[in-house]
């Protein structure tokens, strides 16, 4: 591993974060001023220039460059830069945020063309992707939380865009606290690195790691499920989702982007970022992997139920998060960065033609008020159904390839790997239900409602989607290409152990049979395919479900409902988390707040002690206040009784007395 | 008989004499209600301290307690001139002079 200094002038990594910030500058500082034409202008060019620099620096065999800025903190043996990392792993996530980002930038110059907040929408958002790349690019922790802090801000922005909202607002604020729980795990991980390791560098912790194999479970484990912790409250992982089904009062590109393809996979990002931590920890990884799997079955049967298309994708995303985490947990780093990528290009498909459906009938988010659009919206039709094949995971389209890795990977992942494999399948079905539900909803059918299309979608909103159905298409054939080892890609494999990219020799088992891949880790090609085969499977029987539930037999939803009650409603109120939540931790912590903060401590003790260091010397002053009579003769009485005083302390004996005993006093303190 | 005539007053005579003339100036000045009586006992205590001055000059023969004397009446007299207007400009504006109703720059 080359460890190289940059000091060249003419082009660095800081211009990634810096163009979008630029942007974010002129947009939010003159932005209202601006015309239209050039705010637009300034939005659109500061992302488009971080993709391009992005583009000029991926040479995917390129050894893994650092660049350090400058010492941010530097007291006794603590010794923290301003350093960016770029390798494979950055590389990758880098041309994701930056790729589909511009072309969300692109997309909502359409969406939000009526808006009045345009320039203040703008501003944001370039400070989204400010933020994302410094937290990619970050070569320490602390680089890393501070770009971590930042999406979180500008996604907390973001949520409450339409602040007038109250709902809005609040969902905001809720995203925000939330994101504080995890962020505090992050924070003690780090401070857990520092006292452990004396650095928070990457590449030094994994040196340390590697040189000491000492290190194996105990305060590792700590810091790896604090990292967890972090990571979970970002990536909206059981226990902490709750925030992300609410996010989706934000305009529906900022789900897209934010809340569906870049920042929320920033937890996943994080634990491959910090791998060597959960290699280095059996324990650490299975609860990743316990987490993921929950999460990813947990969130999918909530997304059954769902009437609001936008929340239908909101659970969808945790769900396909709990998949990334699953990756992480069987330490198939690779397959997990893999599938973040291909789900980044469907989910935001998926939520921009979402909100191309929700923009053309007039705000409408219900899916039974939806119905019949294919013919009104073909383009839109057609990228998603592009969408949900991918996101339902039929080849070719790119979830089948990233799915599968994960679930092969959690297949031959020690004792538990079946058990973690099973519940994949079975979520991979219900993913697809919903998702088919979703798209037989709103698009097939007859119209219900008076939703129909008002006004035809700009080129602005429908490029973007074209491009990303489109990638939604080839995403996963990157995993092809890799095994027949004749692309660039082959360097991914370089990377101590992470991106050990494609270990998919089993793709080639699957649709190269030629290449004759062998399997890592007991597998074979003959196990890829069948488990291949039954995750499609599953997908298939998902469909066929959704066919006869929301195509042939309509009214079969509303029995099997009535059939279920109790079943039907603890998914439909989305198992009364919030209501647990709210119960359990909020209430509580009001009344806490209230009663023992704000009345015992803040009124009685602080409020208390106030008033009475207020009334001592009202009081006091009252006292001394009878002094100043305004009566000359009282004051010349004790003009005079002073003199007197005074006349009695110099001419009474006892005065030289004190004088003479104190002289005394001090010779024999002298002796 | 002759010892007494011929003997000198001794000092604390009139130092006594000046404490007893400074005690009744200050009882004066805090019990009269006249504001021209507080002024005399005013004098009378600037007086009673030249007293003390003179005697102790005569007693360390220092001409500087006599000079001071001289100093304090011209002062005693300027401010005799200037607390007389006052007190008739006071008399003129408010008809009266008991200083307990002299009392405007009260709080």
């Amino acid at each position: 591993m080359t460890v190289l200094l940059h000091h060249g002038f003419l082009f660095n990594l800081w211009f990634i974060p810096l163009a979008p910030f630029v942007g974010f500058l002129v947009n939010g500082i003159f932005g209202r001023h601006l015309p239209k034409w050039l705010v637009t202008a300034v939005a659109l060019l500061a992302p488009l220039a971080s993709f391009s620099a992005v583009l000029y620096e991926s040479n995917f065999s390129l050894y893994t460059q650092t660049e350090i800025f400058g010492t941010w903190i530097n007291i006794g043996a603590l010794h923290i830069d301003f350093s960016f990392v770029l390798d494979q792993l950055s590389l990758v996530m880098l041309l994701v945020v930056t790729g589909v980002g511009f072309l969300i930038h692109v997309y909502s110059a359409g969406y939000m063309h009526d808006d009045e907040g345009y320039a203040r929408y703008f501003s944001y958002l370039n400070l989204f992707l400010f933020f994302m790349t410094v937290l990619v690019l970050a070569g320490n922790a602390l680089v890393m939380f501070v770009g971590w802090e930042g999406v979180g801000l500008a996604s907390y922005l973001l949520i409450g865009f339409c602040f007038q909202k109250n709902s809005a607002a609040d969902a905001g604020k809720k995203a925000f606290i939330v994101n504080r729980i995890g962020d505090f795990g992050f924070l003690i991980a780090m401070f857990l690195l520092l006292a452990n390791f004396g650095t928070l560098t990457f590449t030094e912790i994994a040196m340390k790691l590697g040189q000491d194999p000492g290190w194996q479970g105990g305060v590792v484990t700590v810091i790896a499920l604090c990292l967890l912790l972090g990571a979970a409250g970002k990536s909206a992982q059981v226990p902490l989702y709750v925030w992300l089904p609410d996010a989706m009062e934000g305009p529906t590109p900022v789900s897209a982007l934010i809340h569906a393809a870049t920042m929320v996979t920033a937890g996943v990002y994080m634990i491959a970022r910090t791998h060597v931590l959960f290699d280095h920890s059996p324990f650490a990884l299975s609860v990743v992997a316990i987490v993921g799997a929950a999460t990813a079955i947990f969130a999918a049967t909530i997304g059954l139920v769902q009437n609001d298309i936008k929340r239908v994708l909101a659970y969808s995303t945790i769900s396909q998060l709990g998949y990334m985490f699953l990756g992480c947990g069987v330490a198939a780093y690779s397959a997990a960065i893999f599938h973040l990528v291909t789900h980044a290009f469907f989910k935001a498909l998926l939520f921009l033609a979402a909100g191309s459906v929700i923009h053309a009938i007039g705000g409408e988010q219900d899916l039974r008020r939806m119905g019949g659009l294919w013919k009104k919206m073909p383009v839109t039709f057609a990228v998603a159904t592009v969408g949900v094949l991918a996101i339902a995971g039929f080849p070719p389209f790119a979830g089948f390839f990233s799915k599968d890795a994960i679930l092969y990977a959690a297949y031959l992942h020690g004792a538990s790997g079946k058990a973690l494999w099973f519940v994949g399948v079975v979520t991979a079905l219900l993913t697809s239900f919903y998702m088919f539900r979703l798209w037989y909803l709103a698009f097939l059918g007859q119209p219900r409602g008076e939703a129909a299309p008002h006004h035809s979608t700009p080129w602005s909103m429908l490029a973007p989607l074209v491009i990303l159905a489109l990638l939604s298409i080839c995403g996963g054939w990157i995993g092809i290409d890799r095994t027949a080892g004749s692309t660039g890609l082959s360097g991914l494999s370089n990377l101590s152990g992470l991106v050990n990219w494609i270990n998919m020799e089993r793709f080639s088992g699957l649709l190269a049979p030629a290449v004759g891949a062998g399997a890592a880790g007991g597998g074979s090609a003959q196990l890829e395919l069948i488990l291949s085969g039954a995750a499609v499977g599953g997908a298939l029987l998902g469909w066929l479900l959704a066919h006869l539930f929301y195509r042939q037999k309509s009214t079969l939803p509303v029995r099997v409902a009535a059939a279920l009650p109790a079943g039907y409603k603890l998914l439909a109120n989305k198992y009364y988390v919030d209501e647990f939540y709210g119960a359990a931790v909020v209430k509580p912590l009001l009344a806490i707040s209230t009663y023992l903060l704000g009345w015992v401590v803040d009124k009685a003790l602080l409020g208390g002690a106030a008033w009475l260091i207020g009334g001592i010397a009202t009081f006091a002053g009252a006292l001394l206040q009878r002094w100043q009579s305004g009566n000359i003769r009282s004051y010349a009485a004790w003009l005079a009784a002073g003199a007197a005083a005074v006349l009695l302390f110099l001419v009474v004996p006892w005065a030289t007395a004190w004088a003479a005993s104190l002289e005394f006093v001090g010779k024999m303190a002298g002796h | 008989m002759s010892s007494l005539l011929t003997q000198e007053v001794p000092i604390s005579w009139y130092l006594l004499l000046s404490a007893v003339l400074f005690s009744l100036g200050v009882a004066g000045f805090l019990i009269k209600r006249n504001l021209i009586t507080v002024f005399m006992s005013i004098e009378l205590m600037l007086n009673a301290v030249n007293l003390s001055f003179v005697t102790f000059a005569h007693q360390w023969h220092a001409v500087k307690g006599q000079i001071f004397v001289f100093f304090v009446m011209v002062v005693a007299a300027a401010e005799a001139a200037v607390g007389l207007a006052i007190i008739i400009a006071v008399f003129r504006a408010r008809a009266t002079l008991a200083v307990d109703r002299i009392d405007l720059m009260k709080l």
